[in-house]
């Protein structure tokens, strides 16, 4: 009985992670690009779910073509915030900046609420109601469990061949790594931040469409709590490193699951929040960020 | 081939430059000299575009680069190693090298291309798959003029590549740069280390305070008495 709950945990927490890490991730490209704390991006995440809602319940479109097309439409959204919003700013101060970003997200949150009202939607099944047995044991799970892992995991697995192999992704790396040597190379810095927030961007979208498919609703201000979280998630791993997001992501993600499942779901989220305070106070470039110290 | 011609540079609310004339031929090695703070590095750094020129003009090969953007000047074919080498530290050498070639499509001329820098910088091979932060100061500045050379530029713009380098490193690097440009680059070439600079350049010019002071044969400012008195140590 005790292995099975510890199992059902497990699962619950790697999806719930899987969640925070894809929006981790798309914090972490931005500020490893450009050094500002995007809040609005948990709000992308939130029109990702709408966008899904959408496609879904107006165009009657499948799981897959709705989460691919919203993640377009998000990565679209992402470059048009970072043009309007962000680039006219982009050499003033970084107080300057991170004002700038709490209004975005408030635009986007308020601007839901105005045009399509405040309401919980209810977002429709798209996937399966089949659960699997784990093992022989009594631990179930959900196919969305599935899907949500699956779909996070290759999503990161792509990320990860773009980063690395491609041209796109060296110049995302370069970028963040020395800007003024990127330029020298002949690298467009303009181009690549574009490049970087429509990728974080589309991330997002993707993780508002699972969350949609999984909980079943969403609101105007469904991105605040998992966007802060996220946030938190990508601090914990390390801020600007990718590899820290996703760790930061699970990581959170299983805590607070275990957190709940021993009967304190009612303080979870304070833990993610003493988690960061800890953190920062012991370990302030994130558990798998480098000590550097700055030259003088 | 490049020709500044009464350049005004701001730097951060300071009038950097004050009306600089440098021109470069074709094949030439030319030295900017000059101590700290005389400007040395804004000229280059407005060459390539990172800074922006209040009044002034910069043609290169005839072409005004006043509104071209910095990776548009690379493919024009300028690259410029900058002041402290900044290689990609968390990148290996070859990726800091292919990362060079940024601007280029022919994917074969590349490696080969890569495969002549090995061969100018044997350590680079031994070492192709550490990253960069792992190399000592000279090995990274032979990365840097590597990757600088991946663009196969015509003109090669040097800050200081001998700062914070051992002699004998100083002088290899020195070696590499005049086989560089005997291979066709043209050398636009900043130091305080006066000495070395004006021993492999052509032409020089000596700047102070946003200002050239005087200019000429390397070979003659090698030995012209305030040269001498003020730059090499008497």
């Amino acid at each position: 009985m005790i292995m099975e709950e510890i199992i059902q945990q497990i699962v619950n927490g790697v999806s719930l992670g899987s969640i925070y890490a894809l929006i981790a991730l798309g914090y972490t490209m931005v500020y490893g690009i450009i050094k500002l704390i995007n809040f609005a991006h948990g709000d992308i995440y939130m029109i990702g779910a709408y966008v899904g809602f959408a496609l879904t319940t107006f165009l009657k479109l499948g799981f897959f073509p709705a989460l691919i097309l919203s993640m377009v439409i998000c990565a679209i959204l992402g470059v048009i915030i970072e043009k309007v919003a962000y680039k006219p700013i982009r050499n003033s101060t970084r107080i300057a900046a991170l004002i700038t970003a709490i209004s975005v997200s408030l635009f986007l949150e308020y601007g839901m609420m105005y045009f399509f009202k405040p309401d919980t939607r209810t977002f429709p099944s798209l996937l399966p109601d089949k659960q699997i047995k784990i093992f022989n044991t009594d631990a179930v799970l959900d196919i969305k469990n599935v899907y949500i892992i699956v779909v996070t995991i290759s999503l990161m697995l792509l990320l990860q061949y773009v980063i690395h192999r491609t041209k796109v992704g060296k110049a995302m790396r370069a970028v963040s790594l020395d800007r003024d040597a990127a330029q020298l190379m002949g690298i467009d810095i303009n181009k690549t931040i574009s490049n970087t927030f429509a990728i974080g961007s589309a991330l997002a979208g993707a993780a508002g469409v699972l969350v949609g498919t999984y909980y079943n609703s969403i609101n105007p201000l469904m991105g605040v709590v998992p966007g802060l979280k996220a946030f938190v998630a990508a601090v914990i791993g390390g801020i600007g490193i990718i590899p820290g997001a996703v760790f930061g992501g699970f990581f959170l993600g299983i805590t607070e699951t275990t957190i709940s499942s021993l009967g304190g779901s009612l303080y979870k989220d304070a833990v993610a929040f003493a988690i960061l305070i800890l953190v920062l106070l012991l370990k302030p470039n994130g558990f798998l960020g480098k000590d550097v110290k700055e030259k003088v | 081939m490049l020709e500044l011609k009464d350049l005004h540079v701001y730097y951060g609310g300071i009038h950097a430059l004050k009306g600089i004339d440098i021109k470069v031929n074709e094949g030439e090695i030319v030295t900017l000299v000059g101590a700290n703070g005389s400007g040395k590095t804004t000229t280059l750094r407005t060459i390539s575009g990172l800074e922006t020129l209040k009044s002034g003009n910069i043609l290169f090969k005839g072409k005004d680069l006043k509104k071209v953007t910095a990776s548009e000047i690379v493919k024009m074919g300028i690259s410029h190693v900058p002041e402290g080498r900044r290689v990609f530290a968390d990148m290996s050498v070859y990726e800091n090298l292919e990362i060079g070639a940024f601007t280029r499509k022919d994917k074969s001329e590349i490696e080969k291309d890569i495969q002549n820098i090995y061969s100018l910088f044997p350590i680079l091979y031994e070492r192709k798959n550490q990253s960069a932060s792992t190399l000592s100061g000279g090995e990274q500045q032979m990365l840097a003029i590597g990757r600088a050379l991946l663009s196969r530029p015509e003109l090669l713009l040097l800050d200081e590549p001998s700062m914070g380098l051992a002699p004998l490193i100083v002088k290899d690097i020195f070696d590499i740069i005049v086989d560089i440009n005997k291979k066709g680059t043209t050398i636009l070439l900043v130091e305080q280390n006066a000495n070395m600079a004006l021993q492999c350049a052509n032409r020089a010019y000596i700047i102070k305070n946003g200002k050239i002071e005087l200019e000429g044969k390397a070979s003659e400012l090698l030995n012209h008495d305030e040269v001498k008195n003020a730059y090499l140590g008497g």
